[in-house]
């Protein structure tokens, strides 16, 4: 490929050093450091999770010594940092900027200065929630307590008197920033920048996947700003938009935050969707069963997820129409999902499928993600969700789509891009037993928490009746080995860097179709200077 | 504080509050989760049967799916492993199949909707009330009032370890339980003074936010004497976990009873102040 050479000519023009980074307008750099941000802020949001189920344990007053307010904070600071700090960069700025280009034929992103600061807003904006946490929320108390969805009254003066809230709002209107930054060059991106013969039909499904993420993305969080922006002024201007006293309203803070809330949930998800589709179809050594199907299932899923955020809002008092409204229009959005998972199977029928440590974790995302939607049906029905809205029922429900769904997404595409992004060959054995510990780990943490919600728990609570220690303790339990799972996935890191052994252009074989695997491994610093044309 | 010695499993346990229950006849029993629980409690309100009986019928189905699913996997990866199926087939599509996968969901869906609107309306739209009562949220306990009954009003504490009568749950026993007849539809007024907070009673399927501003309602309609507990259901600041609600079913005749009671014993206490738009004001 003479476009090894091309780079060889250009890489004399690239700064080195820390300018390489800070200034970076590479897609494969600001990839590797979207990765690594997230490996960081991973390890901060799983150490809160870990202090959580410490506490859990057992009933009583454990670790945290009977500091409600910092169980509050660490609930807060875990479910803000693994949703915009660990998933999202991840599978959007990691993977997303990693393999768009790569996939598409494309040399960088349309607009690599605008990806540069996409990733430079984030640091400041984990530093900002991070800073929350050491200043004062409600008096005497440093920090947020009032879960990521920091509803008002609790988030307004009334319950966080202190600048904590308000160090939190602009930690989040900057990931916010970054990720409309983000969204934007996506789009353009993908819509101007495919090579020859890529037509929109002949995408990877992952690219798919990226293009209906960040028009979510682009159209949701602008709703979130707003909202925030104006708890922002209610804070400190004596605006009175959530506050009844002054003609405002409290429940419209959760329609806005939901109206982007929702769409969100499924910005985390569907890039895992994308990143599931080209494993299995690698290591099955099949193309993807329906792929037309599979392509407008992921925009079936954008579209209807604008129109059901209320169903998070089921007991706010909404009147009797409204919750059957949303009751029908969630239950629709088990049909595209649906028609996933069974495209996902169809792909291995017949297939000749190779259990490498990829697709295990695929696997493994199929069957922990069908157990978290039809718990979602479930939650779907008005008149059930009565009992089950904020129990550990939904606390189950979302880990099993997000910590067990999304994550598993996220280290699927990592071991299976790992040696294309580094050049290394990560360990069969490691990987698999990361694998392994995290498969078991997670389902004995949140299988359990079904039975806590069903018996009456609710979430977000520092102590809890002695009747529901058993099922709690499990619960614990579950979460150390899904911690040794992690640092598996550590050692597997170090070893994978300190090991001679290179990774081949395309260790996989003949069924890796997409783009990435016709390049050297890593890539050159830019590739397709000659445009690939495709058939 | 950990009770190993209470770890009983669910159907023993329910069986043991259902005996003891019928033995003890119409003494209120207290009714809280067991440990191990793998389900809902014990229903107390017509709403909660119809409730438990959906939820069991949805049970069966995602169970059915998921079992489905999963043996899928398990099958393909025996089937069609690389050693087992060494050339893979090239099959990308079967249109008959993906129309069956689509409109078998759809159907399936159809079939839980039905009950499942059903329930919705019949829990959501409140009956002719024989009662009403008005409770209201605060940083972090609850107040009761009984408009029907002189504004008989008091509040609901919980009981700290060192108030605490051996047999009362902890973080479940108040100071003060909401008492309500049997076989009568209360509705159920429910508002807050400061945060969101939420009003919920597991065993009656009843659960509302109560928000301040707001005047929310709810209904239910007590099948059986028993004391059935709630938690504070919305996120309201350090003590969220630490507000519950006991509401005690008693005998209509032990009602009128402990209302002429209540109406001496609560007296004592200092009227609430009426709400003054005034002093709201003075409070920003």
């Amino acid at each position: 490929m003479n476009n090894v050479s091309d780079a060889h000519a250009e890489h004399a023009h690239h700064p080195t050093g820390w300018r390489r980074y800070l200034y970076s307008t590479n897609h494969k750099d600001i990839g590797n450091m979207y990765l690594i941000f997230a490996i960081i802020a991973g390890l901060i949001g799983g150490t809160m999770s870990m202090i959580i189920r410490t506490e859990l344990a057992t009933p009583g007053d454990d670790i945290l010594g009977g500091n409600y307010h910092l169980f509050n904070t660490l609930v807060t600071g875990h479910g803000l940092i693994m949703v915009f700090f660990l998933i999202m960069p991840a599978l959007i700025g990691g993977f997303g900027n990693w393999f768009v280009p790569l996939m598409i034929g494309a040399p960088d992103m349309a607009f690599p200065r605008m990806n540069n600061i996409s990733f430079w807003l984030l640091p400041p904006a984990l530093g900002l929630l991070i800073i929350s946490m050491f200043v004062e929320g409600p008096p005497g108390s440093n920090g947020v307590g009032g879960g990521w969805t920091i509803y008002p009254p609790l988030s307004s003066v009334a319950g966080h008197p202190g600048p904590a809230v308000d160090f939190a709002i602009l930690s989040l209107h900057l990931a916010g920033a970054s990720s409309i930054l983000g969204a934007i060059n996506f789009i353009t991106t993908i819509f101007n920048m495919r090579a020859p013969g890529m037509t929109m039909h002949k995408m990877p499904l992952f690219v798919w996947s990226i293009l209906v993420t960040v028009f979510l993305l682009l159209l949701s969080l602008p709703v979130l700003a707003g909202a925030i922006t104006m708890l922002l002024t209610d804070r400190n201007f004596g605006t009175t938009f959530f506050d009844a006293s002054g003609g405002g309203d409290p429940v419209l803070f959760q329609h806005l935050f939901w109206f982007f809330g929702h769409p969100e949930v499924y910005v985390l998800i569907l890039p895992a969707f994308g990143i599931i589709s080209q494993v299995v179809s690698t290591f099955s050594r099949k193309p993807v069963f329906g792929y037309m199907a599979m392509a407008y299932a992921m925009v079936a899923i954008g579209g209807i997820g604008f129109v059901v955020w209320a169903h998070h809002m089921y007991t706010v008092g909404m009147n009797v129409d409204m919750k059957a409204y949303f009751l029908a229009a969630t239950m629709v959005i088990a049909v595209p999902t649906g028609v996933k998972i069974f495209s996902w199977v169809a792909t291995m029928w017949g297939g000749s499928i190779e259990f490498k440590t990829p697709m295990l974790w695929a696997i493994g995302f199929i069957f922990v993600f069908t157990v978290g939607g039809v718990t979602g049906v479930v939650l779907s029905n008005a008149g059930v969700d009565v009992a089950l809205h904020d129990t550990y029922y939904v606390v189950a429900h979302f880990h099993y789509t997000m910590s067990l769904g999304a994550l598993f997404g996220v280290f699927c595409g990592f071991y299976y891009w790992f040696g294309k992004m580094s050049g290394r060959v990560y360990s069969e054995f490691l990987g698999k037993l990361h694998f392994w510990l995290t498969f078991i780990g997670v389902n004995l943490i949140f299988f359990p928490q079904h039975f806590l919600g069903l018996a009456g728990m609710p979430r977000r609570y520092a102590d809890y009746p002695d009747a529901f220690a058993g099922w709690n303790m499990v619960s614990s339990i579950g979460a150390y080995i899904s911690f040794s799972g992690v640092i598996v996935f550590l050692i597997m890191l170090a070893h994978a860097f300190m090991r001679k052994e290179r990774c081949a252009d395309n260790p996989w074989g003949p069924s890796a179709t997409t783009l990435e695997w016709t390049l050297s491994s890593p890539p050159p610093f830019h590739q397709f200077n000659t445009l690939p044309w495709i058939k | 504080m950990c009770c190993i010695s209470q770890y009983r499993n669910l159907l023993a346990g329910a069986l043991a509050a259902t005996a003891f229950f019928l033995i003890t006849g119409g003494v209120a029993v207290a009714e809280t989760p067991v440990n191990w629980q793998l389900g809902f409690p014990p229903a107390a309100s017509p709403i909660m049967e119809q409730l438990n009986g959906f939820h069991n019928m949805l049970l069966v189905i995602i169970t059915l799916i998921a079992g489905f699913v999963l043996a899928l996997l398990l099958f393909i990866m025996l089937r069609f492993n690389s050693r087992a199926n060494p050339t893979p087939s090239t099959t990308t599509h079967n249109t008959p199949l993906e129309v069956v996968w689509t409109v078998i969901p759809v159907l399936i869906l159809v079939a839980i909707a039905i009950p499942s609107f059903r329930l919705l309306y019949a829990a959501d739209v409140v009956p002719e009330a024989d009662m009403t009562l008005k409770l209201t949220g605060n940083q972090w306990f609850w107040n009761i009032e009984y408009p029907d009954q002189d504004q008989l009003t008091y509040d609901i504490t919980m009981l700290e370890d060192a108030d605490r009568p051996a047999d009362a749950p902890r973080l479940l026993a108040v100071d003060n339980d909401i008492v309500v007849p049997v076989d009568t539809t209360i509705r159920m007024q429910v508002t807050s003074v400061d945060v969101i907070h939420a009003f919920a009673l597991p065993a009656m399927g009843v659960k509302i936010d109560a928000i301040p501003g707001h005047l929310n309602e709810t209904w239910f309609k007590a099948t059986r004497e028993g004391v059935f507990y709630g938690q504070c259901s919305e996120l309201c600041g350090a003590r969220h976990a630490f507000m519950p609600t006991a509401v005690k079913v008693v005998s209509k005749e032990e009602f009128s009873k402990w209302i002429e009671e209540a109406k001496v014993k609560y007296a004592s206490r200092p009227a609430p102040p009426a709400i003054g738009l005034a002093s709201v004001s003075m409070d920003r």
